[in-house]
């Protein structure tokens, strides 16, 4: 019969069947390089911190996605909404109430917490195209708020007058990005362990599972509402912290916090730096953005096209992005030098 | 036997337009039951699948679980109160592994499919009672491998185990066998006849041996009605049933 396993392998036990799902979580050698260098750019390049931390704050952003499309299989058209619903929460606050760096933090996770979890009661209804567009009507909802709002939000012309004291009353945000990096790498890194957390417990399998075959789950007696919402809340309260890191070490927010342009771009890095395994967004977010910054010197105007270029082939291949690419070469030499 | 019905509909209807698909059935499945539903294609059975799964809410009629009306109850609430069903094609997680789905479905039993705290490789309980579940399937060491790699008569077995994971009351089997060989097909019936008692189980199956050989009693449904319904023998000597379904020379 079917029941013998396959000569050379071993059979099942209670043990490799639990030893399956310690394997699923254990840290990846990518991971912890990615973690590794992270940290290590601080003493190589002392002089770009301001930019290694906005593409750090753009990699919390593309995981928040991850989280939604890379495991749920929930794609986002208007994920913006809610990394400017952050930024500006913290802008505002700090602008006009309270500048502690901590507190804007909070409060920007907390109110895009809030949207998310609202927009998530019409999201989780829908299905497919659907769902899309509504993601999207969000985001252009929100950016023009933002952009008619102009007392609040400064519209067009952009946030500016924050008064962000120093972090724990002692570390004051200095020219040269070192506070700033340090504090964002700090929150990013422990964000970056909750979310593994979470992908790797019983709802991280339930969104797997909503990902693989969303029409098997009731009948698993799982009606998917829940997880989805939940999911999308703490997608957009993510976000919305990544906001506020960038409103926070920029102390400036521009009204394209909340365009469509990032909401796109985000999507792009995912996929770029491969979707599903957390790393893939952080990893893609800082290819996305060194590439970005080579392909406008070489051509400004014509940059898209090679992103353009660059996502097809990525998808036509289904290569899993960068850490796809990066997995099997290893694999493959290891296996070479095994040999 | 009335006392002990888990399921029952009682003048269920369902229309597509004119298209009368379920007419005004009224069935009755006991406790512990192994029923099978036959009919000819576009008979309805399919149909009479979802509409008790709750996959499509029926125009008219009632019905109802361990006596309570569920009519308007959704899937998952069905399946929590132990009425679960099998795909006719394989509805399953290509890339978990069985093992995984099976830890999936245990879990939401447990209540822990909303909580991103807990380690999924710290739930003990749930991933050896996937395993055992798996193991009693013979699954071996093809638990652990992606869902989409395994043989496709691996993949209807798994089908079968999913269900069994939500510890059914009810199970509502839609041609379990659909597609495999008649070797691994009797494996597969072999498997259902050994599950416990207490689970009443009602299968729709082509195949007129398996039929006869497993079933101890047949509801025949011809255009979306019941048009008779007894114990093998019975049926096999209906002069309707011989004529709309099993005549024209088909050994039976």
């Amino acid at each position: 019969m079917v029941a013998v396993p396959a000569p050379g392998s071993a059979a099942a036990t209670t043990q490799t069947a639990r030893a399956l799902f310690v394997r699923r979580a254990a840290w990846r050698w990518e991971e912890i390089a990615f973690w590794v260098l992270a940290a290590a750019s601080y003493f190589i390049f002392p002089g770009h911190l301001v930019l290694i931390t906005q593409a750090m704050i753009t990699g919390l952003f593309v995981v928040s996605l991850d989280l939604m499309f890379g495991y749920a299989g929930i794609p986002s058209f208007g994920h913006a909404a809610f990394f400017g619903i952050g930024a500006y929460t913290a802008g505002i606050l700090a602008r006009d109430w309270w500048g502690d760096p901590l507190v804007g933090l909070v409060a920007g996770a907390l109110v895009a917490g809030l949207a998310g979890a609202i927009c998530s009661q019409i999201v989780a209804r829908l299905h497919g195209i659907a769902m899309l567009m509504v993601t999207l009507g969000i985001g252009l909802i929100c950016y023009e708020i933002a952009n008619k709002w102009n007392s609040m939000t400064g519209g067009d012309d952009g946030l500016q007058g924050m008064q962000i004291t120093p972090l724990l009353g002692r570390f004051t945000f200095d020219i040269d990005g070192k506070v700033g990096f340090i504090y964002s790498f700090i929150v990013i890194f422990i964000l970056y362990l909750a979310a593994r957390r979470l992908v790797n417990s019983p709802f991280g399998l339930a969104l797997k599972g909503i990902r693989e075959n969303v029409r098997r789950m009731p009948a698993l007696g799982i009606g998917v509402r829940a997880q989805l919402a939940l999911a999308f809340t703490i997608s957009a309260a993510l976000a919305g912290v990544a906001g506020a890191l960038l409103a926070e070490t920029t102390q400036y927010i521009a009204l394209e916090v909340l365009g469509f342009d990032r909401s796109i771009s985000v999507q792009i890095a995912l996929v770029m730096g491969g979707m599903g395994n957390l790393i893939g967004g952080m990893i893609g977010a800082i290819a996305y953005t060194v590439l970005r910054d080579q392909l406008s010197l070489i051509n400004p105007a014509y940059w898209d096209f090679w992103v353009g270029l660059i996502l097809v082939v990525i998808v036509m291949t289904g290569t899993g992005g960068i850490t796809g690419i990066l997995r099997r070469t290893v694999d493959r030499v290891a296996a070479r030098i095994k040999r | 036997m009335t006392a002990d019905i888990v399921l029952e509909t009682e003048g269920l209807n369902r229309s597509f337009g004119a298209l009368r698909v379920t007419q005004d059935v009224s069935f009755k499945l006991p406790r512990g039951a192994r029923f099978a539903l036959i009919g000819p294609n576009g008979a309805g059975k399919s149909t009479f699948i979802n509409l008790l799964t709750g996959a499509l809410m029926p125009s008219s009629g009632r019905i109802r679980l361990h006596g309570e009306d569920i009519t308007r109850v959704p899937s998952q609430d069905r399946v929590r109160r132990g009425l679960v069903r099998t795909f006719q094609i394989n509805t399953l997680f290509p890339h978990l592994t069985p093992l995984e789905a099976t830890v999936l479905a245990i879990a939401q039993r447990h209540g822990l499919c909303v909580n991103p705290f807990k380690r999924l490789s710290g739930c003990h309980a749930e991933i050896d009672e996937a395993h055992e579940l798996l193991d009693k399937f013979t699954f071996g060491a093809d638990g652990e491998r992606p869902t989409h790699e395994l043989a496709y008569g691996r993949q209807r077995l798994l089908e079968i185990v999913l269900a069994l994971a939500a510890q059914p009351k009810v199970l509502l089997l839609d041609e379990p066998a659909a597609g495999v060989p008649q070797q691994e097909s009797a494996e597969i019936f072999e498997a259902l006849a050994a599950l416990p008692d207490d689970i009443a189980v009602l299968f729709i199956e082509h195949d007129m041996d398996v039929v006869f050989r497993f079933a101890q009693r047949i509801t025949v449904l011809v255009a979306g009605q019941i048009l008779c319904e007894g114990t093998p023998e019975e049926i096999a000597d209906h002069p309707q049933v011989r004529e709309v379904y099993l005549g024209d020379g088909e050994d039976v």
